[in-house]
């Protein structure tokens, strides 16, 4: 196969694969019977057309970030956490124990023990499967999907039968004492967001989490480590880099990152846990790092992009007679062409470019 | 516990063990020929949710089984396509079919019933019913046996027995004919079986397929007999604890016949918070969990085919 242009791989590989996705959504659009004009027109308003909708749409995001970061870090190590949607959910429980039983004197205090405590409870529930994975050999897809379901069950549990407050129905935690403010309480933004939004100061967290990831990545000897791991298991483990330490490392950092996805939605939005709390963002991270090329500053446009679709996607639900779940269809079809179709975008691209060197 | 406890147990762990058996074994052709297949659980949604709306159409559950067959053929043949002739990612074309499936089942549902993503319920020649095998009732007077046959062995949907047959069937295909050696060959070392002028890529497609006609089944199974009628995400997961049933049964087939009785009695237990006295989430997590702790400590050294995963490019 001819090589293409470095800049074409970077940019026209991930815009061509988005154009397969989008002209397929069409297709499935057009085929339950509805007008995708509509459709698109309905997001975009919806998502983009006011403050209000930039609210919801970056609130998206910053969940987006967050998972999306978890999903790069682990596949620069040649893991795949499909696991990011339970370890957000510990994430968030982490978040509600921090806040319902420690009595902190000020929410500054309390973000940051919220954040410490979610970001532990993601990197264990994550480095369980990676150490099953390092030390006894499970295949860690298997056991990071086995481990959604039982934080969902974990979660349901705890919510039902041990943190529900008496006499409420609803399985959810009592409010926290401590929120976070949101973008529209910020001296300045609050001229753009006149209207009360989810959005909040956790947007500037997940930008932080960006450039430490890169940092990390880029920069430190354990980034290179885990990247070399990635590269290849055997070199590494020849030039020295401990197997065990480098998966148990990834994977810790990778569910710390999902879990710091529920200071966004726990902490900021709800102000409480209620049942699935990460509404299948740790499943979106997926399609984030693969459409951002596993590098964070991709990861934030293609979050941006995914939190236009779901913001997008809620308002279709709610105006239009598309089911929301068109969502999950346009993420599966983002995953299937950035992810595993990546090779025919590049054949389909290497015979452009190499017609018109003959030309 | 006493013995008819024990059999209805029973009884509801062959139900519950089918869905997961076939797709077992529909795992266990892909990845013998060398490609995973996290897709398991997509495609039998999508054959679920084919078969429950064809089969309350045509008022026939064979025409639906028929349906979802097809639906599942084509997730196969677009997992086929993305990892054995473009050579992408087997593990990510797997995680974006199921969603694809997630998300398509609800949409075509919806559209085309309006019910909430669900199919209306079936009933009648549009489910597979409960077949009695021969002389179950004259044996019943039998001590111990004579339950067993009658309340276990006996009144299951015909799809129960096909899927039970569809075990000794895969070990002979695999280990008795020509065919089989060449799909195992693929799957260990591909380009032995390309030197001996054979199509790697012909013969993974094959596997990919049979794969979806099995996993077709097993979603069929779902919405017309183990249940009457498609619900959203009505798999919950049975396609993923098929894939831990594979790799504890060493990728041979009456190892997965064990396997995915030892999960069909996880699933069967969940059932029975009478029996099983802890909370209801606990007992729901029992099969995850136990399917970690096997995948974790019991299943020895298992050997995953040597070229399971890697796209098989020939040498120019």
């Amino acid at each position: 196969m001819r090589q293409i242009p470095r800049w074409a791989d970077v940019v026209l590989v991930p815009l061509i694969s988005l154009l397969l996705a989008a002209i397929c959504a069409t297709l499935v659009i057009l085929a339950i019977g509805q007008d995708p004009v509509e459709a698109l027109n309905t997001m975009v308003t919806g998502a983009l057309g006011s403050a209000y909708g930039w609210g919801y749409t970056l609130y998206y995001t910053t969940s987006f970030i967050f998972t999306g970061l978890a999903v790069t870090v682990a596949f620069h190590a040649g893991l795949f956490n499909i696991g990011g949607e339970g370890q957000a959910q510990l994430g968030g429980l982490g978040v509600a124990l921090a806040l319902l039983f420690v009595p902190w004197p000020h929410w500054t205090v309390a973000l940051l023990g919220a954040i410490v405590a979610s970001a532990a409870f993601g990197a264990v529930w994550a480095a369980i499967p990676g150490w099953l994975q390092a030390k006894r050999g499970s295949h860690i897809v298997i056991t990071t999907i086995m481990f959604n379901y039982i934080a969902y069950s974990l979660i349901v549990w705890l919510l039902v039968d041990v943190l529900r407050p008496p006499g409420q129905a609803e399985p959810a935690t009592a409010r926290f004492a401590h929120g976070i403010p949101a973008l529209s309480d910020i001296p300045g933004l609050n001229l753009v967001f006149t209207q009360g939004i989810p959005a909040n100061i956790s947007l500037f967290l997940a930008l932080l989490a960006c450039i430490g990831v890169w940092a990390l990545l880029w920069r430190t000897p354990l980034g290179y480590e885990i990247r070399a791991f990635g590269k290849s298991e055997p070199a590494a483990r020849y030039a020295g880099i401990r197997p065990v330490r480098t998966i148990m490392i990834a994977m810790a950092l990778s569910g710390a990152l999902a879990g710091m996805m529920s200071v966004n939605n726990v902490m900021g939005e709800s102000g409480r846990l209620m049942q699935n709390a990460s509404e299948g963002a740790g499943f979106i991270g997926i399609a984030v790092a693969l459409m951002g090329r596993n590098h964070p500053f991709g990861v934030v446009l293609a979050a941006l992009l995914f939190g236009f679709l779901y913001q997008g996607g809620a308002e279709l639900g709610l105006w239009t007679s598309i089911p929301i779940e068109l969502r999950i269809v346009i993420q599966g079809l983002v995953i299937l062409f950035t992810g595993a179709l990546d090779h025919m975008v590049r054949m389909m691209l290497s015979l452009v470019f190499s017609r018109r060197k003959v030309a | 516990m006493d013995y008819a406890t024990l059999l209805q147990i029973l009884d509801s762990t062959l139900r519950l063990t089918v869905p997961l058996l076939l797709a077992c074994l529909a795992g266990l052709f892909s990845e013998r020929a060398g490609i995973f297949d996290i897709g398991l659980e997509g495609k039998m949604l999508v054959a679920a949710m084919t078969s429950g709306s064809v089969a309350f159409l045509t008022g026939s559950a064979w025409i639906g089984l028929a349906a979802g067959i097809g639906a599942s053929l084509l997730w196969a043949l677009m997992h086929g396509i993305a990892s054995i002739t473009f050579r992408g990612n087997q593990l990510i074309s797997g995680v974006a079919l199921n969603f694809l499936a997630s998300g398509m089942t609800i949409l075509v549902a919806q559209a085309a019933f309006g019910q909430g993503g669900r199919t209306p319920p079936l009933a009648g020649s549009a489910r597979f019913n409960e077949v009695a095998l021969p002389l179950a009732d004259t044996l019943r007077g039998v001590p111990v046996i004579g339950p067993f046959y009658a309340d276990v062995i006996s009144g299951h949907s015909l799809l129960v027995y096909i899927a039970l047959l569809c075990v000794p069937l895969t070990w002979w295909v695999l280990f008795r004919t020509r065919f089989g050696l060449r799909l195992r060959a693929v799957g260990e070392n591909p380009a032995a079986v390309d030197t001996a002028g054979i199509s790697v890529s012909r013969m993974r497609f094959t596997a990919v397929l049979i794969t979806g006609v099995l996993c077709g089944i097993a979603g069929a199974y779902l919405a017309t007999a183990l249940q009457a009628g498609f619900g959203r995400e009505m798999t919950a997961g049975r396609g993923y604890i098929a894939l831990a049933a594979l790799i504890f049964a060493k990728w041979r087939p009456w190892g997965a016949l064990w396997a995915t009785l030892l999960f069909g009695f996880f699933q069967a237990l969940a059932l029975r918070p009478d029996v099983v006295p802890i909370p209801v989430a606990a007992l729901e997590a029992l099969p995850y969990v136990l399917t970690v702790l096997v995948l974790a400590g019991f299943v020895g050294k298992a050997i995953p085919p040597r070229a399971g995963g890697e796209p098989y490019v020939k040498e120019r």
